[in-house]
This record gives C-alpha cells, sequence and structure tokens, in this order.
C-alpha cells in the first residue's frame, strides 16, 4: 500500500491563512495523529514543533516529494495529542511547548519541565500564566545496576564554553547513559519577538545562536519576505549566499581544528585558527562586522561590495586554497589523531534519519540533505555544489564531511566573486500582515523560522527552530557504550547549539 | 673539608631542583607554544603563577578532611627528597648513599598515594575519575620503572644513583643494547608518570579526560602552588634521572673540584634544554591517547624493561 503523501493527508485540512512559500492547514487531532503516524513510518520528517497561545503547529517534511507544509492543530482546550509518545524527536519541542504555553500533550511519555527551570516566578509565560510552584528538584532517568555510578558534568565548565548540564551514568569508564539538562541558555526569545518592528526582530534573530548570526539572519529576512510578499534583488541574494558561506567556512574551520584539540592535538587548533582570524578579518573587511552580524536584513542586505573588498575576499581564497589541503594532510597522516577519531562516537543512521538530523550530523550518517540543494533557494539555484555523504558515522566521519564542506564553500565563493550580478542591494518593505515560512541550511544544518507579521509589519508570533533540537538527542544515543573520557571528542564533533535550542 | 664540600655540593643541588623546576615547566609551554605558532606565556610565568596562588585564599570544601590539607605538604616533601637525591650536575651527592634508586621510586610511589587519596576525599566525581586512572597508569608504570632499575643495577652492581652515575661515566660502560632499552622505557614511563600528552594532557580544560588535573581540580591557593611545584619538580626528576643515567657527560665525579662542578652545571643546562625541546617536539606532533590504549603503551615499557634485563643475562651466559 503506497502511503499517502503529505498533501493528501493535510489537504482534508482546510487551508489557513496565505501563508507563503509553504501551505498552512488547520488539522484536527485525528489528522494529527496520522501525521504523527507517517513520522514513525517514515514517510514524513518533522521539522519543527512550537505553541502558540491556543494552537500549536508543527512543520513537517516529505522526504519522497520533497514538499513542505505547516500544520496546525487548535487548543482551545489546552490539549493536543502527543507526537513524542510515537515519535520520540518531538518529546522535547513538547516539553518546551508545556512550559512556554500550559498545553499538554495527551500520552506524553516525559512532562518533566525542559526550559522551564523554576526561575521565572511564573509558570506558562506565554499562555495562561500561573504563579510559579515551589519547585521540586529535576528527576533525572532512573538507571539500575551494579557498580553504576553517575557523574554530574556542568552546567559550569572548566573551559569557556556554553551552559549545559551532562549526567552520565558510567561503569568505570564505559558510558551507560547520558542525560542532557539544557534551558540554562534561556533568553525569551518567542516572548521578546512579539510586537518587535522588523528591522529589530531581524537583529534579534541574529543573535539567538551568536555563531550562525548570519544563517538565522538569513532565515528571518526570507520569511519575513514571503510573509511581505516580496523578494529581494538579486545582487542581494548572492551577497547573503557569500556571507553564508563564509560563516560557514569559519565555523567549520574552528571547529575542526577544536575536534583535533581535544583530542589532544592543539598543533591542528592552531593552524585552523590562524586560517579562522583571516577569514573574520577578511568578512570584517567586506561585510563591517567579523561575523558579520546585522549585515542581513528584510528585503536585502545593509552592505555592498566594491571591487577593492572583493580583492580582498578573492585574496582570502587564494590563501585558504593554498593552507587547507595541507592541514587536510596533517589530519589525514596523525595516525594518533585518527586513532581518537575513528570509530569514536558512531551515530546509526537510522536514527539519524527518524530525527531528521541536519547538517554535518545527519550527513555523516547518511542522511542526504542540505536546504541548499533541497530547496536551492537562490542563488544556489543557478550555483555548482556536492553534498558531501557518509555512512560511517562516527568522529572521523564528522570531520570529513566538514572538510569536505569547506572544499565545496571555498567552490562556492569563487563562483560567487565571479558572477556577482550588479543592481540594487536592498529593496523597501511595503508593511502588510503576513505569514511566512523558511528554512535556510546554516552551518549546522537547517534552520527553520516561522513568522506572523501584524497589519503593521510588526511581528506577531515567530518560531526559531535550531537544527540542534534534533541532533542534541542524537548525541545521547551515539554516546552509549563509549568511554567517558571520550565525552568531549564526541561532543565537540556534533558541535551543537546550546543558546539556539535554549531559545 | 670534605665534608663540607659535599655538603655544598648537596644544598646546592637540592635547591637548584626547586629553584630550576617551574624554569622547566615555563621553558616546555614556551616551545611548545612556539611550536604551535603562538607567542605563548613568557618562559617566567609558572613563577609569577605560584606568587599569585601563594597570595591567594584558599577555598575548601566542607568534608574536606585533614588528610586533604596535608596532602600537598607530604607530596611536596617526598618528591624533594627523591629530587635530591638525583645527581645533576655532580655525582658526589652527600645523601645519596642514605637511599637508592628503589627507594626513589617509593617516594614517588608514595606521593602518589597521597594525591589519590586527596582526590577522592572531597568526594567530587572528577576527583575520583582522576584516581581511578592515575592507579591504573601506576600500577603498569611502577613495575616498567623497577624492571629498569633492575637492568640498570644488574649492569653497575649497585642500586645507587651514584654509584650507577659513575658507572655510567666509566670507559667500561660501551654500546649495550640493554641500556638502549631502558632508556626508551624510562622515557615511556616518565611521560605516563608527569602526565604528559599522549597519556595525560596537562593544558586541558576537558574535566572529562583528565586524570592529574582531575585529582587536584579542588585544589586551590597555596595548596595548588605546593602541588603544582612539586608537579614540576618531579618532571625534572625524572629529566635529570634519565640525563644522569644515559647521558652522563660533562657530571662531575665525586671529591672533583670547583672547575668540574661548572662544567657539569653548564652540561646540566643543556641537558634540560635539550630535553625540555624533545618533549615539546613530541607532544606537538603527537594526539592523546585513548585511555584504554595506555595499558598497551605502557606494556610496551614494561616489556622493553624485562626485555633489557633478560637481554643482559644472555649476553652474559648466564
Amino acid at each position: 500500500m503506497k502511503m499517502a503523501s503529505l498533501i493528501e493527508i493535510i489537504a482534508n485540512g482546510a487551508k489557513v491563512g496565505d501563508q507563503r512559500p509553504w501551505p498552512r492547514f488547520a488539522v484536527d487531532a485525528v489528522q494529527w495523529q496520522e501525521i504523527a503516524e507517517g513520522f514513525r513510518d517514515g514517510a514524513f520528517v518533522l521539522s519543527g514543533l512550537w505553541g502558540e497561545a491556543d494552537a500549536v503547529h508543527m512543520a513537517l517534511l516529505d522526504g519522497a516529494s520533497g514538499e513542505m507544509a505547516v500544520a496546525t492543530l487548535p487548543c482551545p482546550s489546552g490539549h493536543f495529542p502527543s507526537i513524542g509518545s510515537i515519535h520520540p524527536p518531538a518529546i522535547r519541542p513538547e516539553r518546551a511547548i508545556h512550559d512556554l504555553f500550559g498545553h499538554v500533550p495527551d500520552g506524553a511519555l516525559d512532562l518533566r519541565p525542559w526550559l522551564d527551570h523554576g526561575c521565572w516566578g511564573v509558570r506558562h509565560p506565554l499562555g495562561v500564566r500561573l504563579p510559579a510552584e515551589g519547585g521540586s528538584p529535576y528527576a533525572f532517568l532512573p538507571t539500575e545496576g551494579e557498580g553504576l555510578h553517575r557523574i554530574a558534568v556542568g552546567p559550569v565548565h572548566a573551559g569557556i564554553i556554553e551552559p549545559g548540564h551532562f549526567r552520565f551514568t558510567a561503569n568505570g569508564e564505559a558510558i551507560v547513559r547520558l542525560e542532557e539538562r539544557f534551558g540554562y541558555a534561556h533568553k525569551g526569545v518567542e516572548s521578546l519577538m512579539h510586537g518587535l518592528p522588523l528591522d529589530r526582530a531581524a537583529k534579534l534573530a541574529g543573535r539567538v545562536s551568536g555563531d550562525s548570526t548570519v544563517a538565522y539572519a538569513l532565515t528571518f529576512s526570507r520569511a519575513a519576505e514571503a510573509a511581505l510578499g516580496i523578494d529581494a534583488p538579486p545582487r542581494a541574494h548572492w551577497l547573503r549566499a557569500l556571507m553564508a558561506e563564509l560563516e560557514r567556512l569559519a565555523n567549520h574551520l574552528g571547529d575542526i581544528g577544536a575536534i583535533c584539540n581535544d583530542g589532544g592535538f592543539a598543533l591542528m587548533l592552531a593552524h585552523c585558527a590562524i586560517l579562522r582570524e583571516r577569514i573574520l578579518r577578511a568578512s570584517d573587511a567586506g561585510f563591517g562586522h567579523r561575523l558579520m552580524r546585522d549585515a542581513i536584513v528584510a528585503g536585502g542586505v545593509t552592505t555592498d561590495l566594491d571591487p577593492q573588498r572583493i580583492f580582498k575576499l578573492r585574496q582570502l581564497l587564494t590563501e585558504l586554497n593554498r593552507g587547507f589541503p595541507q592541514l587536510v594532510e596533517l589530519y589525514d597522516n596523525t595516525a594518533s589523531l585518527q586513532d581518537r577519531t575513528v570509530g569514536s562516537g558512531r551515530l546509526d543512521p537510522a536514527l539519524a534519519r527518524q530525527f531528521g538530523a541536519g547538517g554535518f550530523i545527519g550527513r555523516a550518517s547518511g542522511r542526504d540533505f542540505d536546504a541548499r540543494r533541497k530547496f536551492a533557494y537562490p542563488p544556489y539555484d543557478q550555483l555548482a555544489f556536492d553534498v558531501p555523504v557518509r555512512d560511517d558515522g562516527d568522529v572521523n566521519a564528522r570531520v570529513w564531511i566538514r572538510i569536505k564542506e569547506v572544499e565545496q564553500s571555498l567552490a562556492l565563493i569563487e563562483q560567487i566573486l565571479n558572477d556577482l550580478p550588479g543592481g540594487a542591494v536592498r529593496v523597501d518593505l511595503v508593511p502588510r500582515a503576513g505569514e511566512g515560512v523558511a528554512l535556510v541550511e546554516g552551518f549546522r544544518g537547517d534552520i527553520l523560522v516561522w513568522l506572523q507579521l501584524g497589519d503593521d509589519a510588526r511581528v506577531r508570533r515567530c518560531h526559531l527552530r535550531d537544527p540542534s533540537w534534533f541532533q542534541w538527542p542524537l548525541l545521547e544515543a551515539a554516546i552509549e557504550g563509549n568511554i567517558v573520557a571520550d565525552f568531549p571528542l564526541c561532543n565537540k564533533s556534533f558541535n551543537c547549539s546550546y543558546s539556539g535550542s535554549d531559545l | 673539608m670534605a665534608l663540607i664540600r659535599d655538603l655544598a655540593v648537596q644544598g646546592t643541588q637540592m635547591f637548584l631542583v626547586v629553584l630550576l623546576a617551574p624554569f622547566v615547566t615555563g621553558l616546555i609551554r614556551k616551545m611548545k607554544a612556539r611550536l604551535q605558532r603562538r607567542q605563548g606565556p613568557p618562559v617566567l610565568q609558572p613563577y609569577r603563577d605560584l606568587l599569585r596562588l601563594m597570595r591567594k585564599d584558599v577555598v575548601l570544601a566542607d568534608n574536606a578532611s585533614w588528610l586533604f590539607r596535608a596532602a600537598p605538604y607530604l607530596i611536596f616533601a617526598a618528591t624533594w627528597v627523591a629530587a635530591a637525591l638525583v645527581p645533576t650536575f655532580g655525582a658526589g651527592l652527600l645523601f645519596s648513599w642514605s637511599a637508592d634508586l628503589i627507594a626513589i621510586v617509593a617516594l614517588l610511589g608514595s606521593t602518589r598515594f597521597f594525591l589519590t587519596l586527596a582526590g577522592m576525599d572531597v568526594g567530587a566525581s572528577f576527583g575520583g575519575i582522576g584516581s581511578s586512572r592515575e592507579v591504573m597508569i601506576a600500577s603498569l608504570a611502577e613495575p616498567a620503572m623497577i624492571m629498569i632499575i633492575f637492568s640498570l643495577a644488574l649492569l653497575a652492581r649497585s642500586t645507587q644513583l651514584s654509584t650507577i652515575a659513575e658507572y655510567m661515566l666509566s670507559p667500561q660502560v660501551g654500546l649495550r643494547v640493554t641500556l638502549g632499552l631502558a632508556f626508551v622505557s624510562l622515557v615511556m614511563v616518565g611521560i605516563a608518570e608527569n602526565s604528559r600528552i599522549p597519556v595525560d594532557n596537562p593544558a586541558t580544560h576537558l574535566e572529562l579526560t583528565m586524570v592529574h588535573e582531575a585529582m587536584v581540580l579542588e585544589y586551590s591557593g597555596r595548596h595548588l602552588a605546593v602541588i603544582e611545584l612539586a608537579g614540576s619538580l618531579k618532571l625534572l626528576l625524572y629529566i635529570s634521572l634519565i640525563a644522569c643515567l644515559f647521558t652522563p657527560w660533562g657530571l662531575a665525579p665525586v671529591g672533583a673540584g670547583w672547575q668540574a662542578h661548572a662544567i657539569g652545571a653548564t652540561a646540566y643546562l643543556a641537558k634540560i634544554i635539550m630535553a625540555c625541546a624533545a618533549l615539546a617536539i613530541f607532544e606537538t606532533t603527537i594526539a592523546k591517547m585513548r585511555v584504554f590504549r595506555v595499558p598497551t603503551f605502557l606494556g610496551a615499557a614494561l616489556m622493553l624493561g624485562l626485555l633489557g634485563t633478560l637481554l643482559l643475562f644472555v649476553s652474559r651466559g648466564l
């Protein structure tokens, strides 16, 4: 029997709003569960699950047809059928919805708080507000067995990294279970977004996860443009792609160095850091900010490139093309390093598929998905590039995917600099109400932004879904059976965002 | 007169190692930084760090016992005594006759005993992890060390370090395979004992991968200063030990004049700098190994030591 396609299931629901570019449908509880079964059977991929004061939404992706849609289930009663009980990737988003809006997923297996650490003074801040309860300590999942001991790590770490708590249950060195506890970097982004004019909202979006500021601003701007029914000028599209690739380069190089450093090979970090610094300086010279923050806005970009700046970027390319292959050789020829990375933290391809893991995590475990290729948003429809995929799923595979992506990004930047079209870089916005959704490939994976604008083009509701939502849980799975001392290496190879998924 | 001179030589050596120890740590850090194309902190930074730590308050866990407070001083004292027994620039050590190589190993073993106890004392999880890993490493490093001592003692017919050093200086040594094996083995043990890459990473900030650092994670202020100084001292001890056993050139023989001692001191400095350079280059070119690879690494050291001893019997025809 052929699985019902995405459109067939939700076309029974009523199309609501004029969400662009993908439709949004209102569904009832039965259809909601049918979709959940579609997730379970692998027909669709859950791409986002978020709440509103009187409804829950989910973004789904049809793996076969490449269609994307948003399904909305009104839940005035504050209850909705749990998807997490059928499809585990939905568990954490459901817990977040419960914390923020108070909607109860019926049948959920896990309703412990996720973002709410009892420090807000209020419960369900975005729904029906209730006074905070006297906090009971967070109940970690129980582990039983002889010789098991628990190791609590974080949220304050010895290094300068983001806050997150990891609870290991180990038998000597072997990890039996890892449980993550996040929410320490919660900033209330969804609430802060409410009522913001587009320019300030774009700035806030660029600060959800600092290392992906370009990707976030780009996703938000694309969603805003879709909502307003406008399109950025061609030159703006190309400049955005240029920034996105520079960001990807800088982050991948930082990651490759940091992974090797966690394996005790500081030499690689030193070399990668130099190349990364060159990229940041070239970005500063080209776009006025080392991380290119606030350069992308709805309607276009704020800065333009002149020939002198383009020359600087070309110089950067020459340097990277010369320096990077030597680093790849260094990585490939250091046997002691390979001994650490090969076989460590292997992620099962089936899990990567189930969770719809984006970015290098998914692509290192056989999930051939790249938003730049799948949805070919401009200018990627006119650029030639490969999407590297591997099946081995270990730390080494994730390093190699990054290496290949660096090479692809270098080639992309070259194409962009060669074929950069002329013209304006920004169009004026016409304020109107609307609804838009956008999916953009950041360096970690696909970032989803769903945006509702009011009549004055102020943000009514905005949800920013970091790729890490569906990557963090996989770390728990990948680390099982590894040893405690290898966790930092595996964690670094995942390099998920704390800030992005804590919202 | 001879006694006064011997006392002077012994005293100078004793204080020289303590004074030089932070310099060695600083020099290795500087060399590693330069190899990684970084500027790196000044060579004298470890001295400043020690002074800074000395001036700081001690933060103690509520449940820390007397052992936790006493351990740093015990560790430092035992390490210092062991270091005072190793000839640096002159072989004629006054204290040398009171303890031999086996005593040095025992002294270092007792420092480890106190350090692992202190690591577990507060009950923090990282201290426990560090202690258990340290003991795993030690249980393999110590037998290897003993094997090395056996082969050297069989050669020099003594376990006294001064006697062995003098024997090594004499022309009757010659080229021996045993010495080569013992040298490689001792270097491997030294790397493991001093928590260097690839066994441990002294520069890491990752709590979960630490061995030595995990055990001293709870220490602060003067306690930490004393422990760090003891750590530096131990590294210098191993460098001095390897230098006096396998490269004894320039070492002033017993009863030599001031001139010989001056030459010895210069040679000693040169040996230290070369050892630091070798260690820095080695650590830069290799990644840290998996925790469970360490037994293989130290097993190789043990086998080399054993092989050295066996070869000695074979070549002598029993």
